[in-house]
């Protein structure tokens, strides 16, 4: 089962904004999310807001779906109007983009270009599990326009995709990278999740040394979390097999990060490593410093001027709304001064740039000072007036934003 | 609405009497016979006044006890009698209200289930009857039960009086049978009461409970003179004077009277609002012409149990302390100072009389005045002999001298406990275990047997009966009376967490046993508390000596895996939501600790907190 959304406010059904969310619309990039919730088979762990044909069933097809993200491109662009700046990043995720037809991946892109316009370095990124992607669907990909491709990897290990229900072979990964490269992507990222039951430090040592010799540009590493309502948390919960270790997970992650930094990968989020500063994620990077995007398809979450609202999940009640001229809009939040504050504080600490102490009240001051004699935050740093992560720290990021946020 | 109102009865056809039984014995049913038979009561009226009784209570505003009654008998002589019943509160830590209650009375009906046979509560009392000098009539009951045993249990209670098992009378409070032959035993058996008309008022108060309506109804028995209505009344202890706004005979309603003579027993109102003004034991007399000597036997209230009481959320302080006041207003023996704990905020040290008392009292605030609480563990009072000569009454672990210290005293009690004869061993061995000494033993019946211990109190106060019911699986039955105090070799163990003592878990236990206790409680602890972002050691100390120690590792980690646009809201929601329970931390030094870890620490099992 996917997970639930959020609650919140109800969201007009023509999905306009407010004036004051409009009015600054320009200050910061924008950016477009087309989330695409078809998957082959589900992965054990994953509750994303994804579908299977068979867990679909009527009501709401794949081939169809090119045609009502269209339809909510153009809902986007006529509320963002016509001031709206071009796109700095679009990113298609999922669910599997690339289980649709490169055609319509291509159809639903160009209707975003049209409406909204690209900048002239717009980072457009899709993301691919390595067995759905071939020399040839790569290439008519970038063809498309897209520039980057974030990959599936997981594990270089085969006890471990298996646990993890990934359909494809260990060296599967890095050939797709290489494809990638030849098909001329700029840029390439690997995802690897680390805490598999039954995965040694060896398996997971392998998993990193496969993915730095596929020579990608970025790397994405995630502890495996045992989502409630997965097929993996009932498997635990049978006692099939057991749940990750938080000190095991630790111990990954300080792996990890040396051998990545070693290979030239730097952190710049706590999940995310790249060869130098421009590798990392654009579209990301939105996200995390209260940037603007306006995000597509069922359970897509948006955020404009300081308004949040998310869609609702099933692809079918989607497509229904869409195609009555309908926001697809679930719900929506209008952030106060307070929520936004603490959104750039839990954020913000998660990056390598880390944010201003000045953000912070007196009492967050003083927890940062306390941090910095816990080995959790960076002398240096916080001398020069910023609160940035240790490599400790960075394993209690969440622990050191309750503290900030005093 | 009976003859019973005029007041001022010739003493000789006077008869008090209580009624000594176990819970569940059937007291409250047989009384309510007895009512029926007297003609008090209507018999096809006697559920329905049941009922009305509790509507009178709240429409007329006066509390009524339908024990302490006044019945009319005609006597198998065709004189005209007046009963007065005497209720008497069936808990061991209240011993001193029994014996007030027994001490108004010239003879007492020893109730038995005729199924269950003598309880060790009804043989502490019936003692206390025997001391008191009353001529007690044994009865028993429930005779029309087929579970019924009345000539086994008869041979029990006359091994126990040393009379005859054919002087029992056999009733059953249900049907009424021999229900008036037991009336016409209290007539026949129990002396009529004996004072001096002419002298100086004086009347016993054994009973006093505070009505919102009326304030405190007093029930009183009268040794001599006549208390007059309106008349100004002194209390020879408390010195406090009043002026009677109402005297009166219960029957079964509040009826009042103009006088109440030598041996009568009825109730009066003077418009005070708080128990502790009218205690139970007082003697009453006259203001203008008062007696010289009060009546024997009188006793403030002593707590023998000591808890701390704190809200389990902080802002509800000021209502726990409102709903104490409220609460001492009908408990004279309810005692409570503010207190402050590093681990669980504002509160009060609160004294009981024991622990049956304390759980009363937790229970009414809970349920009354809707708090959530968390009390420490329960202790007594221990008194310390200074090698500097001095002493000190310690009512709290944290009180503890930490200088040199001589012998220690711990009060002990003379228990009572009887079970079926196959459980002897075990109960011997429950006992040794609690530092019991054997002082007796003796055989009821052939099945059952009657065990006599001196027991510290401290241990009795450490789920002892949950122990003895589990190990005799319900059958053994308990009663203890304060019997002074003896030296022990007691020691206080702190709890630290990261060097700093948690006031709240620092008990006062037996040298034996302080290794145990600490390797019990830094155990639970190391798996209550969460692990923090750095290590935390859980000591436990006698002084600065180390005797356990457990070690919470440091968290490595706390961080979301990944958050991403769709993760935002969620994420910002769980902060919000951790930040409210934070507030509910307590911080001990530098370790945040959830107040349900605290409440779990001192609410488990194998903790004395229990019920």
């Amino acid at each position: 089962m996917p997970s639930t959304l959020p609650d919140g406010d109800p969201a007009p059904p023509d999905g306009s904004l407010p004036a004051s969310a409009l009015a600054s619309l320009g200050d910061r990039a924008l950016g477009f999310y087309v989330h695409v919730p078809f998957c082959a088979s589900r992965c054990g762990y994953c509750d994303f807001n994804t579908y299977t044909a068979r867990e679909l069933g009527g009501g709401a097809s794949q081939l169809s779906y090119v045609d009502t993200a269209i339809a909510e491109v153009r809902l986007a662009a006529h509320v963002l109007g016509p001031d709206a700046p071009p796109l700095e990043t679009v990113f298609f995720g999922g669910g599997t983009p690339t289980l649709l037809p490169s055609e319509h991946l291509a159809a639903i892109l160009g209707e975003v270009r049209d409406r909204l316009g690209f900048a002239s370095d717009a980072e457009i990124t899709t993301e691919a599990n390595p067995e759905s992607v071939t020399a040839r669907s790569l290439h008519r990909l970038r063809q498309a326009g897209f520039t980057r491709i974030s990959l599936g990897m997981q594990s270089a290990r085969e006890h471990v995709l298996g646990v993890l229900d990934r359909r494809h072979t260990p060296g599967r990964a890095a050939a797709a990278v290489a494809e990638a490269r030849a098909a001329g992507f700029e840029h390439i990222n690997l995802d690897l999740i680390y805490g598999t039951p039954g995965e040694t430090a060896e398996d997971w040592q392998a998993s990193l040394d496969a993915a730095i010799e596929a020579n990608p540009d970025h790397v994405s590493a995630y502890a495996l979390i045992v989502e409630d309502g997965t097929a993996l948390a009932r498997r635990v919960a049978r006692g099939e097999i057991p749940a990750p270790d938080d000190d095991v997970l630790a111990d990954y992650y300080e792996q990890a990060d040396v051998a990545l930094a070693q290979a030239g990968y730097l952190w710049y989020e706590v999940a995310n490593w790249s060869a130098g500063r421009s590798a990392r994620s654009r579209h990301n990077e939105l996200y995390w410093t209260g940037a603007d995007w306006w995000g597509i398809g069922p359970g897509a979450h948006s955020h404009v001027g300081g308004v949040r609202w998310w869609n609702v999940k099933h692809p079918a009640a989607y497509a229904g709304l869409v195609e009555a001229g309908r926001s697809p809009a679930h719900a929506r939040e209008v952030l106060g001064p307070q929520a936004r504050r603490t959104e750039q504080i839990m954020l913000g600490l998660r990056l390598r740039d880390g944010l201003s102490v000045s953000l912070l009240s007196a009492a967050g001051r003083r927890a940062a000072e306390e941090a910095v004699g816990y080995g959790l935050l960076s002398r240096v740093e916080h001398l020069g007036g910023r609160a940035v992560l240790t490599l400790r720290g960075r394993l209690l990021a969440d622990a050191v934003v309750r503290s900030l946020l005093d | 609405m009976s003859v019973t109102t005029t007041g001022h009865t010739d003493p000789t056809m006077i008869r008090n009497f209580c009624i000594i039984a176990h819970i569940d014995h059937g007291k409250s049913t047989l009384a309510d016979r007895m009512l029926e038979i007297t003609g008090v009561v209507e018999g096809r009226n006697m559920r329905a006044q049941y009922l009305d009784r509790m509507d009178i209570e709240r429409e007329r505003g006066i509390t009524i006890k339908s024990q302490n009654v006044r019945l009319p008998w005609t006597g198998e002589n065709g004189g005209s009698y007046v009963l007065n019943m005497i209720d008497t509160p069936g808990h061991v830590d209240f011993t001193y209200e029994v014996s007030r209650s027994l001490a108004a009375c010239e003879g007492a009906v020893l109730l038995v289930d005729s199924a269950q046979g003598i309880e060790a509560q009804t043989l502490a009392n019936l003692y206390l009857a025997l001391e008191n000098d009353l001529q007690v009539i044994p009865v028993l009951n429930k005779i029309d039960l087929p579970a019924a045993q009345p000539e086994r249990y008869a041979e029990e209670i006359a091994h126990v009086l040393g009379c005859e098992p054919d002087d029992i009378l056999r009733v059953s409070g249900k049907t009424g049978q021999g229900v008036r032959e037991l009336l016409h035993r209290v007539v026949r058996d129990i002396p009529a009461p004996v004072g001096d008309p002419t002298a100086p008022s004086r009347a016993m108060i054994f009973d006093s409970v505070y009505d919102i309506y009326r304030g405190v109804i007093t029930y009183i028995r009268v040794f001599d003179g006549r208390i007059s209505a309106r008349e100004r009344i002194r209390m020879m202890s408390t010195l406090g004077t009043h002026e009677l706004l109402e005297i009166g005979v219960i029957s079964p309603e509040p009826v009042p009277v103009e006088t109440l003579g030598v041996g009568e027993v009825g109730y009066l109102i003077t418009g005070v609002k708080d128990v502790r003004q009218s205690r139970v034991g007082d003697t009453i007399t006259n203001e203008r012409q008062p007696a010289s000597t009060p009546l024997g036997g009188y006793r403030d209230p002593r707590p023998m149990v000591y808890s701390g009481l704190y809200p389990i959320d902080g802002s509800e302080y000021p209502l726990l302390r409102d709903a104490l006041d409220r609460l001492q207003l009908n408990d004279a023996a309810l005692d409570y100072e503010p207190e402050t704990s590093t681990a669980l905020g504002f509160g009060f040290r609160c004294g009981f009389l024991g622990l049956l008392h304390l759980e009363i009292v937790r229970e009414r605030l809970e349920r009354e005045f809707d708090l959530s609480l968390i009390s420490t563990a329960p202790n007594v009072v221990y008194r310390v002999e200074l090698d500097d000569g001095g002493e000190r009454v310690v009512t709290n672990p944290t009180d503890w001298p930490t200088g040199k210290i001589g012998t220690v005293y711990e009060p002990v009690v003379s228990a009572m406990l009887i079970a079926p004869s196959e459980y002897t061993g075990t109960i011997m061995e429950l006992c040794q275990s609690r530092r019991g000494s054997l002082k007796g033993m003796d055989y009821l019946s052939e099945a059952r047997v009657e065990l006599r211990y001196t027991l510290p109190l401290g241990e009795i106060i450490f789920d002892f009966f949950d122990a003895l019911k589990s190990r005799t699986r319900g059958y053994a039955s308990l009663d203890y009376e304060e019997a002074g105090e003896a030296p022990s070799d007691l020691v206080k163990v702190d709890i630290l967490l990261q060097g700093e003592a948690v006031d709240a878990f620092s008990a006062i236990v037996h040298r034996d046993k302080a290794y145990s206790y600490g390797v019990a409680m830094t155990a639970k602890l190391r798996e209550l508390i969460p692990r923090q972002q750095f290590e935390v050691p859980i000591q436990a100390a006698i002084g600065s000596r180390v005797i356990a120690r457990e070690t919470i590792r440091a968290i490595r980690k706390d961080v979301l895996a990944k958050c991403y646009g769709g993760d935002i809201t969620r994420k910002r929601k769980l902060l919000e939501k951790q930040k409210e329970g934070k507030r509910r931390m307590k911080m001990v030094g530098r370790v945040e600790v959830p107040q349900e870890a605290f409440v779990a620490a001192l609410s488990t099992s194998d903790n004395p907190n229990r019920k």
